[in-house]
């Protein structure tokens, strides 16, 4: 009985490793050949001969704009998350604690937007920012975002909402509040942990969009920082540059991948509350 | 945390906590909800509901309708500056889907089933490997938090940088190269350039994948496998018999997620093997690349055909899961798996002092 119960927690333990070691690989990867120095770039030794941020220097060269192409990755991604939680605070509210005619169905419109492919929006959107002239600007990269961060956002708060007892603002309604100051005085405090998490996670969706960003925009200046990697040039027309595309790769990912470790507890409860309910 | 705050009995307003201890506390709370059902609430409601109806209408259901018109106009390759275009484009009436089903159709019947086979792949292996990966993550009490931490870094790596990921691994020189000891040149075109696909989007999708059957997992009481255990059913009877159809809600709620973000795959193949590459080429790829082609009225086209290709199968997931689906959608709320996890043991703790 105890060998058996030993020899099982060594399966575990081996699964745990195996599926630690599946999704952190290549990711390790990224991380090891970007600190190679160019001449060494094909090594596959598991880690670097020599460290050297050579490839980081390269990404911030001028010429290739990595910079500029992270601040409009934040503009974009900040002020679509920013719109999106706006709107969808109240939606959210309303969904969670009013009673109205259609509420079903609204609910379940706005949840299917945000399966809608991307490109069935870019095209007819694509025309029409050319005829306007909104082509290489931010909002022309904002506005289509919203069409998947604004369901996602309406989704995950109003789970949020609904897991707050209601005896909440019917306390605060008793003593005199309307329904409007039970909201902001009452609701929106003890909610700003899941609009937090909300943030996050449509952070992450909006920084993460590269159709769009790729379709609206051809001048680099504006380019968002997925779309500037993709494009970085080599010495030469054949050579790619791998080193500093995954140089760029982990600067882009880093901030990412510390928001999620430093929040994976509300993150997970986020991400399984939007999708699986 | 939020959820430390809340009363277990407002937590157990679901249909899976009413199915447990606290009978008697969904009661009064269902009742204010109804008393609270005014005219006025129903003003409230448009009032705060209407702007993100009226954003989503103007981001989504305008370029929809905007989409059709256009796929009915024929390709004029003029000058994207000049905003002539939709004044010149000559109105070719079905002309564009004609030239799909007809001679003109290979590009688009090759990306079809390109989309089709990814999805059908690369859903399935995520599927096996994200259940596996559940299974052990729920086993796992010592090492949870690392894989957790560690299971969401795929899902926050872009899809855009784990394309490129992908190309410096699958490069000729790269280290997978080195790993099987051939000499693979996986970003050429043919059927390794699919492999290489597939493996990179398993990669990043079957983490998601395991975190939502996790979720389901934590919600299956414990007494039903001791009760199992104490009838005679090994392992394997276990998860066929219980594990499987209990998490069977949550993992088919999954999978329709997963589907149908499979079917607009455009940044991996993209990047990872490069545009007009006929072996990879997906739906979302050929209307993008008509598109910045200024060849609007085929890609409009292409695009309406993906959506209602969207559209369909998410229909027959919908038939599928019946009111298990939409229903809970409306419905009051359902805790989320950590929460779920601790209304459970608060639930047995009242069972076993009542």
């Amino acid at each position: 009985m105890t060998a058996s119960v030993k020899w099982r927690t060594w399966l575990l333990y081996l699964g745990v490793a195996a599926v630690v070691a599946y999704c952190l690989a290549p990711f390790y990867w990224m991380l090891v050949s970007s600190l190679r120095r160019s001449s060494d770039i094909f090594d596959t030794s598991l880690l670097p001969t020599s460290v050297s941020f050579e490839n980081y220097r390269a990404v911030f060269s001028p010429s290739q704009g990595f910079g500029r192409a992270l601040l409009n990755s934040l503009i974009v991604s900040g002020t679509t998350t920013v719109l999106a939680l706006l709107l969808a605070t109240f939606t959210a509210y309303a969904m969670a604690r009013l009673q109205f005619r259609f509420k079903r169905l609204i609910l379940t419109l706005i949840i299917a937007t945000s399966m809608f492919p991307v490109v069935s929006i870019v095209v007819p959107l694509l025309k029409l920012f050319t005829d306007i002239g909104w082509i290489n600007t931010y909002q022309a990269m904002i506005v289509p975002s919203m069409s998947f961060v604004l369901p996602l956002a309406v989704w995950n708060l109003t789970t949020f909402f609904k897991q707050m007892p209601d005896e909440l603002e019917e306390a605060a309604m008793i003593d005199g509040c309307t329904r409007g100051q039970a909201f902001r005085k009452v609701i929106i405090p003890l909610a700003a942990p899941g609009i937090f998490t909300t943030a996050i996670i449509c952070f992450i969706a909006a920084w993460n969009e590269f159709l769009i960003a790729l379709s609206m925009t051809n001048r680099p200046s504006i380019q968002t920082a997925p779309v500037a990697i993709s494009k970085f040039a080599g010495a030469t027309q054949f050579d790619v540059p791998f080193g500093s595309q995954m140089a760029a790769g982990v600067l882009v990912t880093v901030p990412l991948v510390i928001m999620v470790l430093l929040f994976q507890r509300r993150i997970v409860a986020g991400l399984t509350a939007g999708a699986a309910k | 945390m939020v959820d430390t705050k809340i009363p277990p009995g407002t937590a157990a307003d679901g249909p899976t906590g009413t199915a447990g201890g606290g009978g008697a506390a969904p009661a009064p709370v269902k009742a204010s909800k109804r008393a609270w059902a005014t005219a006025a609430s129903g003003r409230t409601a448009a009032l705060l509901v209407s702007p993100t109806l009226l954003v989503l209408t103007v981001v989504v259901l305008y370029p929809t309708i905007m989409a059709f018109k256009e796929s009915l106009y024929g390709a004029k390759g003029l000058d994207p500056e000049t905003g002539f275009i939709s004044d010149t484009e000559p109105f070719v009436g079905l002309q564009n889907y004609a030239d799909i089903f007809g001679e003109a159709g290979d590009r688009f019947w090759n990306a079809f089933w390109n989309t089709t086979f990814f999805t059908v792949t690369t859903v399935g292996l995520e599927t096996l490997i994200g259940v596996a990966m559940a299974l052990i993550m729920h086993r796992a009490f010592s090492g949870r938090a690392l894989i957790r931490a560690s299971i969401l870094i795929p899902w926050a790596v872009p899809t855009a940088i784990s394309g490129l990921l992908w190309r410096w691994i699958f490069n000729s020189d790269g280290i997978a190269n080195a790993l099987i000891g051939n000499q693979v040149l996986w970003t050429t075109e043919g059927f390794h350039a699919k492999v290489a696909v597939i493996i990179a989007e398993v990669w990043k999708t079957s983490p998601f994948i395991g975190l939502l059957v996790l979720a389901g997992l934590q919600v299956i009481p414990k007494e039903v496998y001791e009760a199992a255990r104490l009838d005679g059913a090994g392992p394997l009877a276990q998860f066929w018999r219980i594990t499987l159809p209990l998490v069977k809600p949550a993992l088919l709620v999954a999978v329709l997620f997963r589907c149908l973000d499979a079917l607009r795959m455009f940044d991996l193949p993209y990047l990872l093997i490069g545009a007009q590459k006929n072996s990879v080429e997906t739906l979302s790829m050929l209307a993008q690349n008509e598109a910045s082609n200024v060849r609007f009225g085929p890609a409009a086209a292409y695009a309406v055909l993906l959506f209602l290709y969207v559209f369909l199968i998410a229909l027959g997931f919908v038939r599928l899961l019946g009111a298990d689906l939409v229903g809970d959608v409306g419905g009051p709320a359902r805790p989320k798996g950590k929460s779920r996890l601790r209304r459970g043991s608060i639930r047995n703790s009242a069972e076993v002092s009542a």
